[in-house]
């Protein structure tokens, strides 16, 4: 069966599904997952699904937008989306992006070099619909048509042919969260344009005009976070109880004595971790004590709201609850008086906390924030720690995480570490700053309503798996244990998701994990086989 | 008709620069905007070959940060003059767009050295295989470097036009306006390259309306002491009109990119306390929200500061 074209102006005839997802279209995978039938099968939505949410984008759902119930309702979220794009072009209310925006808006050439560079596009088998130009062109249509231009014969001439209807926006709102916002694409387009940058615009404002945004990032994410102080759920009494848990766990596992501090006035680093970790990932916040305590340094934990959880999910998707958390964090950091906050192994928080709120954060909570692969790089290389590298003798490789990486250039330092404690070190290809997202970028490695696992897995995820075969062909034997480094919790519930689901522990003996607990795995103080590979 | 083929130069250069210089203070005027660079940074000393920053430094904001001009201009010059992006990303496309971006740049040349040999005829200096060495040689320079341009142009245009008619993806995304544009190109060039073949194929009746036109000799121009042929006439209208059309239109790139590079992918510089980046943020966070999502519910008078420590509502 061939594939069918979609066009731009598709977006907008109502139909049952803009495009179909097949198996036998996706990129095969390396062997031994090199068929459509030696993989999962893509789970079809529910029929409640698709009686009561919006689903004519493709074969799953992101947002679970409820359908409109009337001809009016349908009408009343046009009008609101409207007004949301004028508004997402005025200075006023979206100062923060504007210039990118515009300029993205105004100059591209449709040369699909971005096509090439996107991990969706590819691993799909080159779906139009995934095309990171496809939704940036409607879009742009979008925005000539109903903000920029005065009508007149020659704008649909000039800037091509869409229509404003309902079935236009809630394919927009779904296809906005078909891309990681990795910025692969944008870093090859010759002009410059940002076609991850225009998904992101789209998703705020559908969140901050209309409330529409999936409830795994706003209503269990940033609104709990800024309520109870985690996205996790957990309050200031529970991440203690949990951490005093892990500090006892971590102290057994390597007969060093490890406490947490916390609320310490005045110590020299905040450090903030995601708190996933701490749920689901316990010895990588158990690994960060052992190397801290053991290198000296003087640190402290917060219970503050949002000074124990590093996430800030506004990143991906709305301006304010992106500077409210930022906020937040700086504001536990300027309580202690903490000379610098230490992130740890969280990518987007690194990029939204050093990066992104640069310019929100101002007088004194312009609080200097630093990576906590920079933190290791020196507490190993400096040997502030003895380590012993034939104690980490299997094969590794690293994942690097967009947010950290393609998006703040903290490239070698984790490098160094790694060639200095993994002997068996190799990298993925390619890696740096050219590296592949791990699918679960952008909020989707913490969403899995409907079928979008199987989305994130057979698709987003489809180019990592790939790379992490390859990194590894050499050695898939099961009987050798390796490790995929991932300095990243996001990255690491993706990989967690997508090697489940093709199922490389079991039959590769692939696993993923932190930079520290590989770092503590090798400390010469520390009991050896801190790794857990039975765990997975 | 001299006279008439000097005013639309005048009007056309005119067009250009006002469309270039409005569109520039346009996206100059844009406020200061969250940081949102993409590593490579060309400018940074001694870790832009592996795409690394300043942040890779323990301590980063206790050292001078290390910046290199030199670092920017030895990606900048590739990347303008070779499309060295397209061609490492899509080559299949760099053989189409280089030989017309090249073209292009080859005629912006000409145009260079027309007018230098427009001023030395006026200055009294024979330009032509009889003047002195120099001058021969621009001569002859003129010539080839127009001819090398147009086929460049020529060819380049014609494979793009190729590819978006004949590809489904490209013509997709292809507005009629696109159409009309490589039409224009290819319409201008032809006429160019007929009327250099046929009427003036040292480029010397050009350089001798350049010289009217550098001297605002709108006398010799309307007695018609110089004969325009019609193809050259021809040559010159369209040629004036496309270089106003283009600073009108998305190919506007050509100067706006300098902002993508410089003002977004490697807009690096961290906010310092009481430094002017600070300034300006404190001035945007005043700026008043209308947003109306029920966990914002702007009214158009709180600011964003009042939004950000807000709190959720709902």
């Amino acid at each position: 069966m061939t594939k069918t074209r979609v066009k731009i102006e598709d977006i907008s005839k109502p139909s049952e599904k803009l495009t179909e997802l097949r198996k036998e279209d996706f990129k095969p995978l390396p062997a031994p997952f090199d068929t459509p039938e030696s993989t999962p099968d893509f789970a079809p939505l529910s029929d409640t699904a698709k009686e009561n949410y919006e689903c004519s984008l493709d074969d799953t759902i992101a947002i679970s937008l409820p359908k409109p119930k009337t001809k009016e309702e349908e009408d009343e979220l046009v009008g609101k989306f409207l007004s949301g794009l004028q508004k997402l072009f005025t200075k006023e209310n979206n100062w923060t992006f504007l210039q990118p925006l515009i300029l993205s808006m105004e100059h591209c050439a449709t040369c699909h070099t971005c096509s090439e560079a996107c991990h969706i596009f590819e691993a799909s088998g080159e779906n139009d619909v995934y095309r990171p130009a496809y939704r940036s062109e409607v879009f742009r249509r979008l925005y000539k048509k109903h903000v920029k231009s005065k009508g007149g014969v020659l704008q649909e001439w000039r800037d091509g042919k869409i229509e404003l209807n309902w079935t236009t926006v809630a394919r927009l709102a779904e296809l906005a969260y078909r891309c990681n916002l990795c910025r692969r694409c944008a870093q090859t387009c010759p002009i410059g344009v940002d076609n991850a940058l225009i998904a992101h615009e789209i998703r705020k404002l559908f969140s901050q005009e209309m409330g529409i945004v999936p409830k795994e990032l706003h209503d269990n994410g940033s609104v709990l976070q800024l309520k109870v102080g985690s996205s996790t759920g957990m309050n200031d009494v529970v991440v203690k109880d949990n951490m005093e848990f892990i500090d006892e766990d971590v102290s057994e596992m390597t007969g060093l004595t490890v406490e947490t501090p916390w609320d310490k006035y005045g110590a020299d680093i905040l450090l903030i971790h995601n708190a996933g970790e701490i749920m689901a990932w316990p010895m990588n916040p158990g690994a960060f004590g052992v190397i801290f305590e053991s290198a000296g340094l003087s640190w402290t934990m917060s219970s503050e709201i949002a000074g124990f959880d590093s996430i800030n999910y506004g990143v991906w998707y709305d301006d304010a609850q992106f500077a409210r958390v930022a906020i937040k964090h700086a504001e536990a950091a300027k309580k202690l008086g903490v000379k610098k906050i230490v992130l740890g192994e969280c990518g987007h928080a690194h990029k939204a906390l050093t990066v992104i709120a640069d310019r929100v954060l101002t007088g004194d909570l312009n609080i200097p924030r630093e990576s906590s692969m920079v933190t290791f790089e020196d507490i190993v290389m400096n040997e502030r720690i003895k380590v012993d590298p034939t104690r980490n003798d299997f094969p590794v490789t690293l994942h690097d995480p967009c947010n950290l990486v393609r998006l703040m250039g903290i490239v070698e330092p984790q490098r160094r570490v790694l060639k200095k404690i993994a002997p068996r070190f190799r990298e993925m290809a390619p890696h740096g700053v050219e590296n592949y997202c791990c699918g679960g970028g952008s909020g989707f490695a913490i969403m899995s309503g409907h079928n979008f696992n199987d989305w994130r897995a057979q698709i987003a995820g489809r180019k990592k798996i790939e790379q992490v075969l390859n990194a590894f062909k050499d050695e898939l034997d099961p009987s050798i244990n390796k490790y995929v480094c991932a300095p990243c919790s996001n990255c690491k519930g993706q990989l967690r998701d997508a090697m489940a689901y093709y199922g490389l522990w079991e039959k590769h003996s692939i696993m993923y994990d932190g930079l520290a607990e590989l770092i503590v795995n090798c400390m010469v103080d520390v009991k050896p086989g801190f790794i857990e590979w039975e765990w997975h | 008709m001299g006279s008439m083929l000097l005013v639309i130069a005048y009007a056309s250069v005119a067009v250009f620069v006002v469309a270039v210089v409005q569109r520039f203070v346009a996206i100059q005027r844009l406020p200061l905007h969250l940081r949102w660079e993409l590593y490579p940074v060309a400018h940074e000393k001694g870790r832009a070959s592996y795409g690394g920053s300043y942040l890779e430094e323990s301590d980063w904001w206790t050292k001078p940060r290390e910046s290199s001009k030199l670092g920017e201009l030895k990606v900048m010059i590739p990347e303008i003059l070779l499309l060295a992006g397209v061609w490492e990303h899509n080559r299949s496309q760099w053989l189409r767009s280089f030989p017309f971006h090249f073209g292009i740049y080859m005629l912006a040349g000409l145009i260079f050295l027309l007018l230098v040999g427009a001023l030395a005829g006026v200055a009294g200096v024979d330009v032509s295989p009889n003047g002195g060495a120099a001058w021969s040689a621009l001569y002859h320079l003129t010539y080839v470097v127009g001819y090398v341009g147009l086929a460049l142009a020529l060819v380049g245009s014609l494979a793009l036009l190729a590819r978006r008619t004949f590809e489904t993806s490209y013509a997709q995304y292809t507005k009629k306006a696109d159409y009309f544009n490589l039409l224009f190109f290819i319409v201008t060039v032809v006429i160019a390259v007929t009327a250099h073949i046929f009427t003036d194929p040292s480029f010397s009746t050009l350089r001798s309306y350049v010289a009217m036109l550098v001297t605002f000799d709108f006398t010799s121009a309307g007695a018609g002491a110089t004969a325009f042929s019609g193809l050259t006439a021809a040559e010159i209208v369209l040629g004036c009109l496309l270089m106003a059309y283009i600073p009108l239109t998305h190919m506007s790139h050509f100067f706006t990119k300098w902002f993508m590079y410089h003002d977004i992918r490697w807009s690096d510089e961290p906010n310092i306390v009481g430094g002017k980046i600070e300034r300006k943020v404190n001035e945007m966070l005043q700026y008043p929200v209308s947003w109306s999502a029920p966990h914002i519910r702007g009214d158009g008078k709180k600011n964003w500061v009042d939004v950000a420590t807000s709190g959720v509502e709902e």
